[in-house]
């Protein structure tokens, strides 16, 4: 591990002289050693022991777990609900960035609040408002149940559940970023004749590609791993209504680790697509991003 | 093109761009629709108990305690991500080291790592015979399945709340502050402590409180760690899918919106603190 703090003193001269506006050495070792223990034993540790513990009894043990039909249906509803989850919160999100973003109108600050609702709410209450929304012994269950329409404890309940916890990730990235960029772009290009749409798409869209992605990659996977929310409402139904944090939580109670560990193991292989793919747009696109990172 | 009708009150501000229409009928319905509509479904479910019923249930001494808990080991989390988070903060924006941006990646992971993938691992860690537990039982340490584990859980959850939001702050420090501070004799210790923390304090407290808040209704992380142990170990949201899975609606309700209270309530006067204290300290903003 090494080296010189960003200090405009240390850059060409010698480490022993150090400039008045950064530490002494041996504090900035401690410094970085200190957070590298605790990233190691938070962040680190945690990950690897998910794979260690997949692979405990080797690779057949884990491609045995793999391929349990129970899990590959899990596998199907969790890419089913995040199929219908993210595109949904996505054109939201878009709306939503281009009404608050590109005008002024009386009442923004309190509608952005209101976006930011599903982030304060617990996700086990997320759940819970559907319950007592759907549920037998609530307006609509009745209703519902006499015309056959199942919401609870299948799959339209875990998509809408899904839906409200995600609902703010996509409008939460595109705000700040498009709101940085003003609205200039777009007014030349209505100035020259195009149409809304065409504005939309060959204007604003390039403009706002890459915080859009990232937006929709932590979009998904809040989708693809809520636990919480889509617990309460699916009724735990084997092969039926499990996703596959659900599956993690059914294997591992029943103390087959080997099988908990594996499905846990796709799920971290998506997680750490995101930060690679997050990371790598980070890197390439940094000003856009920046923008967006600030609020 | 528009006349300005300075007296007329007027619900958006003239534009040239289309579609506002459009795209806040698309938001506002959806808005309504997906959240505003349920949220009010648990209001009105609550309203329905009638107060005297509300209090009994509220006031529940294992519904005391699952708040106590909840509330308790986010508000230690939360603290102990400050410390941590700014330290992160401090060395990925000061220090140029060997995988600085691997670390900056991976602050991150509890964002994109589903919260009960992070449950089992951490228990497995912490578990009497795993990795760490087994070098703290010797010690006399137990942290799985014990409160002090729920607030490793939340440590995990919250910290990219705190590095997150003081980074760019952190990032936006005038240098010429920390060199004036020190051309007037300060030692390093002192710039740092009394005059570029202060600056950081609202952007510190929003990270504070997005973590303790993410802290209260974290259920995935916790719940495996926790031991779930009634009056000891039992965090409300999972009292809240006990009294679900008892088809106790009310009892369930309840917690919910006294939860939801108190969550409200916090963020209130936290956002009010940082008001002032921006005013008063901050960067930036």
């Amino acid at each position: 591990m090494a080296h010189d703090a960003v200090a405009p003193a240390s850059s060409g001269t010698s480490e022993m002289v150090r400039s008045a506006t950064s530490e002494s050495r041996l504090a900035r070792y401690g410094l970085i050693a200190l957070s590298l223990a605790f990233v190691g034993l938070f962040l680190v540790l945690p990950l690897a022991i998910v794979f260690t513990e997949a692979l405990r009894k080797g690779p057949g043990a884990f491609f045995e777990a793999i391929a349990d039909p129970e899990t590959w249906a899990a596998i199907r509803l969790t890419l089913l609900v995040a199929a219908i989850a993210v595109p949904l919160n996505l054109v939201f999100g878009i709306a939503a960035a281009w009404a608050i973003a590109k005008f002024e109108f009386k009442g923004k600050a309190f509608l952005t609040t209101l976006i930011d609702l599903p982030f304060s709410v617990s996700p086990v209450i997320s759940g819970l408002v559907f319950v007592l929304l759907f549920g037998s012994h609530s307006l609509l269950g009745p209703w519902l149940s006499s015309h056959g329409i199942k919401v609870l404890f299948a799959v339209p309940g875990i998509v809408l559940a899904t839906v409200f916890v995600t609902f703010p990730f996509v409008a939460r990235e595109l705000i700040p970023l498009m709101q940085e960029q003003g609205t200039s772009d777009e007014e030349a290009a209505l100035s020259l004749g195009a149409s809304g749409w065409q504005t939309f798409w060959y204007v604003t869209l390039p403009n706002i590609k890459w915080g859009l992605l990232y937006g929709v990659l932590l979009c998904n996977a809040r989708a693809m791993g809520e636990f919480g929310a889509v617990s309460v409402v699916s009724g735990h139904i084997r092969g039926m209504t499990n996703t596959m944090p659900l599956q993690v939580e059914i294997l591992y109670n029943e103390y087959n680790f080997i099988g908990a560990f594996a499905v846990a193991t796709l799920l971290a292989l998506l997680a750490l697509v995101t930060l690679v793919i997050k990371s790598l747009l980070e890197f390439k696109f940094s000003a856009q991003i920046a923008a967006a990172r600030k609020h | 093109m528009t006349i300005s009708l300075p007296q007329r009150w007027q619900f958006r501000q003239p534009s040239v761009i289309p579609g506002f229409g459009l795209a806040l009928g698309v938001t506002l319905s959806w808005l309504i629709l997906v959240i505003l509509i349920p949220l009010s479904g648990l209001a009105w479910r609550s309203s329905t108990l009638g107060w005297s019923t509300f209090w009994t249930l509220a006031t529940d001494q294992r519904t005391l305690n699952a708040l106590k808990i909840s509330f308790g080991t986010a508000f230690l989390a939360a603290l102990a991500n400050v410390v941590f988070g700014v330290l992160l903060a401090w060395v990925l924006v000061r220090y140029r080291f060997f995988g600085r941006r691997v670390i900056d990646a991976m602050v991150d992971l509890p964002f994109a790592l589903p919260t009960a993938v992070a449950g089992i691992a951490l228990t497995t860690l912490y578990a009497p015979n795993g990795w760490i537990g087994s070098l703290l039982t010797p010690l006399g340490l137990k942290v799985a399945f014990t409160p002090l584990g729920i607030v490793f859980a939340l440590i995990f959850v919250g910290l990219p709340f705190v590095v997150r939001t003081v980074q760019p702050i952190m990032e936006e420090i005038d240098r010429e502050v920390e060199e004036a501070a020190a051309t007037l004799g300060a030692t390093r210790f002192q710039t740092v402590s009394r005059v570029l923390l202060p600056g950081l304090a609202p952007a510190v407290l929003t990270g504070f409180a997005l973590a303790f808040a993410r802290g209260v209704g974290e259920y995935g992380s916790v719940i495996f760690i926790a031991g779930n142990l009634p009056y000891v170990s039992e965090i409300a949201p999972l009292l809240i899918v006990i009294r679900l899975e008892e088809f106790n609606y009310p009892a369930a309700t309840a917690i919910a919106a006294v939860m939801l209270i108190i969550s409200f309530v916090m963020l209130l006067v936290i956002n009010s603190i940082q008001a002032w204290s921006r005013r008063r300290y901050g960067y930036g903003a």
